[in-house]
């Protein structure tokens, strides 16, 4: 059985603790990328899924592109408590950039 | 393009010969190959901004919720609410091979299966608007875990596209020009060879001719002069 996960704010957490998701609460992008780092590792129990907040994911892309290329995990950016910054959408843009060679949207 | 050094043999030219068909043959597949995938890639970024944009709203909603919850009841209690989850999610995962991309598949069944379940505190001590929070959060969640599935599919098939349009393009403009031009070279160099064979052999022709005809000459007139 496969698990999900969710960074972000300790505010922002809260809520999909109660759903049932595994949640992380951390307070800043290097917290971020050290637990997305933990989480990922082989030897625990893998997730499949990591919904990351936004504001936390912008100085790390870097670190989060090197998953796009793995069949898992899916790290997903969702917006955070004060609303969509656009970076999500952006992924979707690289992608369609990556593919095509222009952006075509 | 510098041209790599190929020995102007008939051997070579054959393997070259035969390497270039298959060249040709994987050029085509190839392209096959990405003009797939790049539909299929489009059908996948189309419902991917549909339900990017869905989750946002969504997502900002329930946050919306959560804030005026988390401002009628105290920081505190909202926490303590929250804390032990009532349902568990579990998830299931499957591959799904699209032109040899291999791209997850989420099912995922819930613990709880009656809705009103989702609540993992009291109604005694809560707010109202917790339960619309919660709700509006339980109903985007199935929204993301889409979102998940497709926008990994999606970086999965970007990246195979971008490496299948290199070796297309590798195919198309590096190798196959290389190996037409070495067969040409080749074929070029075996002609010319040939020619300079037979030129040879018509020289050497020639000389033997001259040789024999000067013997003969010499011997008719020495046979002249013993009758004279």
């Amino acid at each position: 059985m496969y698990k999900i996960a969710v960074i972000g704010g300790p505010d922002s957490v809260i809520g999909f603790r109660a759903l049932g998701l595994d949640a992380y609460p951390v307070s800043s992008s290097h917290e971020a990328k050290q637990t997305l780092r933990e989480i990922t590792k082989p030897s625990n129990d893998p997730y499949v899924i990591i919904y990351l907040e936004e504001t936390l994911a912008e100085p790390i892309l870097d670190d989060i592109k090197k998953y796009n290329e793995l069949p898992t995990p899916a790290i997903i950016l969702i917006p955070g408590r004060d609303g969509p910054i656009g970076i999500g959408q952006n992924a979707l843009q690289q992608a369609v950039e990556k593919a095509v060679g222009t952006n075509i949207l | 393009m510098a041209k790599k050094a190929v020995t102007p043999t008939r051997m070579v030219l054959n393997q070259l010969k035969v390497r270039l068909k298959t060249a040709i043959r994987g050029h085509k597949l190839l392209k096959d190959k990405r003009d797939e995938l790049m539909r299929q890639f489009m059908d996948v970024v189309r419902k991917n901004k549909v339900l990017r944009t869905r989750v946002e709203e969504g997502l900002t909603e329930a946050f919306g919720a959560l804030t005026v919850a988390g401002a009628v009841m105290s920081p505190e209690m909202l926490g303590q609410a929250l804390m032990y989850p009532r349902q568990s999610v579990s998830l299931d995962m499957s591959f799904k091979n699209i032109m040899s991309v291999n791209v997850p598949q989420y099912t995922f069944s819930t613990s709880a299966a009656d809705p009103a379940d989702i609540y993992p505190y009291g109604f005694t001590q809560t707010s109202g608007e917790l339960d619309k929070a919660m709700q509006s959060l339980s109903r985007v969640f199935e929204d993301m875990l889409e979102l998940a599935q497709v926008e990994k599919t999606m970086q999965l098939l970007a990246e195979e596209i971008e490496r299948t349009r290199r070796r297309v393009n590798a195919l198309e403009y590096v190798m196959i020009p290389e190996m037409q031009e070495n067969i040409k070279y080749i074929s070029m160099k075996l002609a010319e060879n040939e020619n300079s064979t037979k030129v040879r052999l018509m020289k050497v022709k020639d000389m033997v001719l001259k040789e024999a005809i000067e013997e003969r000459r010499a011997r008719e007139g020495r046979i002249t002069e013993n009758l004279g």
